[in-house]
């Protein structure tokens, strides 16, 4: 299939349209706040007051990024292989049994440093195996990623259902929810990096999970763009058939990446359990493996782009709590809204705007050319 | 005869919780035998029941009800058909949006507009559909065995719920004995033939969408205003993604959309019915289990391992004519 667009200036690709497509999005949403009611300027000045304002809105703002960088790495790093993972939320969610499970057998003993390593592997190993059965179904019957991994999610939503109300929950406790954890399985927080600032972080839950993230941005770029499993994984995700014919075994690239996702995915519920809770509740991925679809959209799938995205999508979090305090019409589902408009935007409709931007660029280019021609006569 | 009585409740549930899945399962139909994926039927259903239970209440009429909840849900396909057919968009990621925003503006809109949590206001007679007696269901009711099925299994449900279970084999005539059918199907199997008969792949890829939109706001409507009075924050509760796995547990066939649309809603009364209970032989099962099957046997299908899901083969591709 011929691609039907003109090549553009690499600012224009990866700076202007998604900023485009996003402004679009945004003032979609602000089209909602005024149906409701409310102003959208007053509603979006609320917004970042609450997420950027003070100490502890910003503390809270990271926080909600931190799940938001893993899921939208994990949604990326699948995409980059020409797959859409919709199971993160899923994944995420069977992964706090990677997390809990280690915090409830070694917090009496082991230190914190001890358990949060054996947390890590263990999210990152159930989140890769409950990615594991759909890649692998992929690969090698055939059946479409993004149907299982939706059935995933639901099945993984029964099972920590049952796992929580009927093993994890201790005897004589009514809230469906593991014990809570002693010191050793709780993150140190962060705040030291806000001191320095000279912020107080007041009682956000900003932890060392945060960092983790960061790393793991770091080693998701280095692995996509460094590595020859990374030129795979992108050569499948470019072309299939070039990729087959240049010997690269599909079914292991497709369920490598699908683990690589599924693990990503899983880390994210070290930052709700380890770094908040402190124990494992009923539905503590709160659709945070959904943002991270949008996220990695917008970050057009480079670790670069999905930090600030994630950051993003934190400060809606934060601010849209705070903006139902003053406006109580304007709750949290905003930010689905939001979050649906962003994904229709800057991803189904992608491309809306290139044709017009196409020809405004080749006009520009034309009357430049004019010039030059006219100043060489 | 307990055990026969018991029976009946039970498939009289299945029946009234398969009648929306019966709905969205054929509107996924339509949209995915033209090509159009439609992951987005959730969302359409849920704005659709909102749309029903808001208009039923402020204008007092099911029939207006009905009316908005079909034009919302088609408003939204429409949106889908933009995105995947003139746009060439990725239709999963459009779907995916359609259900957020979906999500969304009815728990806001709902809220800003009634006060209420989210919900619509309950609504009372004649703002909803009621129930229809079929001829003499009173009179037989008496008579063992058949007049207990006649009267209390095929009669007494709503309009709705026969239309559904009309609209089964006459999706099937549709389908394989029009032409429109016949050119719906090509259209997803491969868009180059029909084009270069001559026909519009975009128009009839939007006639495919459009049907879709239609039914989705008719499942909508039953599920606010008929099933239940009012609108509630949430209501489809993953019902799209029922339909969307029967649509694959049928392999894209009406008729089996309907036994496996009665097979997951057979699952879920069950599952209804079976809280605290136990299964002789096997024991107490865990109701996360049952709500678990339908999802888990659409995954074993998808798998091959019972016979083999094929989808419509130009399905999620977005036609580019040749320039």
């Amino acid at each position: 299939m011929s691609v039907p667009y003109a090549k553009l200036p690499a600012w224009v690709d990866y700076g202007l349209i998604p900023l485009i497509n996003l402004a679009v999005a945004f003032a979609v949403a602000g089209l909602v706040v005024l149906a409701v009611g409310e102003s959208p300027v007053r509603a979006a000045g609320l917004m970042i007051q609450g997420a950027f304002g003070y100490g502890e809105g910003i503390g809270f703002t990271l926080y909600y990024a931190t799940n938001f960088i893993f899921t939208g790495l994990a949604v990326a790093v699948a995409f980059h292989c020409g797959l859409f993972n919709i199971g993160g939320e899923g994944q995420a969610y069977v992964a706090g049994l990677g997390v809990a499970l280690p915090c409830l057998w070694l917090d009496q003993f082991a230190p914190w440093y001890l358990v949060f390593l054996a947390a890590i592997v263990g999210s990152a190993l159930a989140g890769a195996a409950w990615a594991l059965i759909p890649g692998w179904l992929q690969a090698k019957r055939g059946s479409h990623v993004v149907i299982t991994t939706i059935m995933f999610n639901f099945i993984a939503s029964s099972l920590m259902v049952y796992v929580l109300v009927d093993v994890l929950k201790p005897a004589g406790s009514m809230a469906p929810q593991t014990r809570a954890f002693a010191e050793s399985g709780q993150l140190p927080r962060l705040d030291w990096m806000f001191s320095w600032a000279g912020v107080d972080m007041g009682g956000a839950p900003f932890n060392l999970s945060f960092l983790l993230a960061l790393v793991m941005a770091g080693v998701v770029w280095a692995v996509i763009w460094r590595t020859r499993l990374g030129y795979e994984i992108r050569t499948m995700g470019h072309s299939p058939r070039a990729a087959a014919y240049a010997g690269i075994r599909q079914s292991r690239i497709i369920i490598i990446t699908m683990m690589m996702s599924g693990a990503l995915a899983g880390m994210m519920a070290l930052n709700p359990i380890m770094g908040d809770q402190h124990r494992m509740q009923l539905d503590f991925v709160g659709g945070a493996g959904f943002v991270g679809i949008a996220v990695a959209l917008m970050g057009r799938s480079h670790p670069v782009g999905i930090v600030p995205a994630a950051i993003l999508f934190g400060m809606l979090y934060q601010g849209g709590a705070e903006i139902s305090f003053e406006m109580p019409q304007i709750s949290r589902d905003m930010i689905t809204i939001i979050q649906g408009l962003v994904i229709l935007f800057a991803g189904a409709l992608e491309n809306m705007f290139r044709p017009a931007i196409t020809a405004f660029f080749a006009t520009l280019g034309g009357a430049r050319a004019d010039k030059s021609i006219a100043a060489a006569e | 005869m307990e055990y026969f009585d018991t029976l009946i409740v039970i498939l009289q549930s299945t029946v009234r919780v398969s009648v929306p899945l019966i709905l969205a399962a054929l509107a996924g139909l339509y949209s995915e035998r033209a090509g159009i994926f439609d992951i987005g039927l959730e969302g359409k259903m849920l704005a659709a029941a909102f749309a029903g239970g808001a208009a039923a209440s402020v204008y007092g009429s099911a029939l207006v009800g009905l009316g908005a909840a079909v034009f919302v849900s088609v408003c939204l396909a429409l949106v889908h058909g933009f995105a995947s057919i003139t746009q060439r968009g990725n239709q999963i990621v459009s779907g995916v949006a359609i259900n957020f925003i979906a999500l969304g503006a009815t728990v806001i809109l709902g809220q800003a507009w009634f006060r209420q949590g989210g919900r619509t206001p309950q609504l009372g007679e004649g703002e909803r559909f009621t129930t229809v007696e079929l001829p003499f269901a009173a009179e037989l009711a008496d008579i063992p065995v058949l007049g207990s099925i006649y009267s209390n299994l095929l009669s007494g449900h709503f309009l709705l719920t026969y239309f559904a279970f009309a609209l089964v084999p006459f999706t099937w005539w549709v389908l394989y004995r029009t032409r429109f059918g016949l050119r719906l199907r090509a259209v997803g199997e491969n868009p180059g033939a029909v084009d270069t008969a001559g026909i519009s792949v975009i128009w009839l890829r939007y006639r495919a969408v459009i049907c879709c939109g239609i039914l989705c706001g008719i499942a909508g409507a039953y599920l606010s205003m008929a099933m239940t009075a009012g609108f509630v924050k949430g209501m489809t509760a993953g019902k799209g993604f029922i339909a969307l796995a029967a649509l694959i547990f049928a392999k894209w066939k009406p008729v089996n959309v309907m036994f496996a649309c009665l097979l997951f809603g057979f699952l879920d009364a069950m599952s209804i019915r079976m809280q605290g209970n136990s299964l002789p032989l096997i024991g107490e099962v865990p109701v996360q289990f049952m709500q678990a099957l339908p999802y888990i046997l659409t995954v074993i299908l998808l798998a091959g391992f019972i016979g083999k899901a094929i989808p419509p083969r130009a399905g999620g591709v977005p036609y580019v004519k040749e320039r």
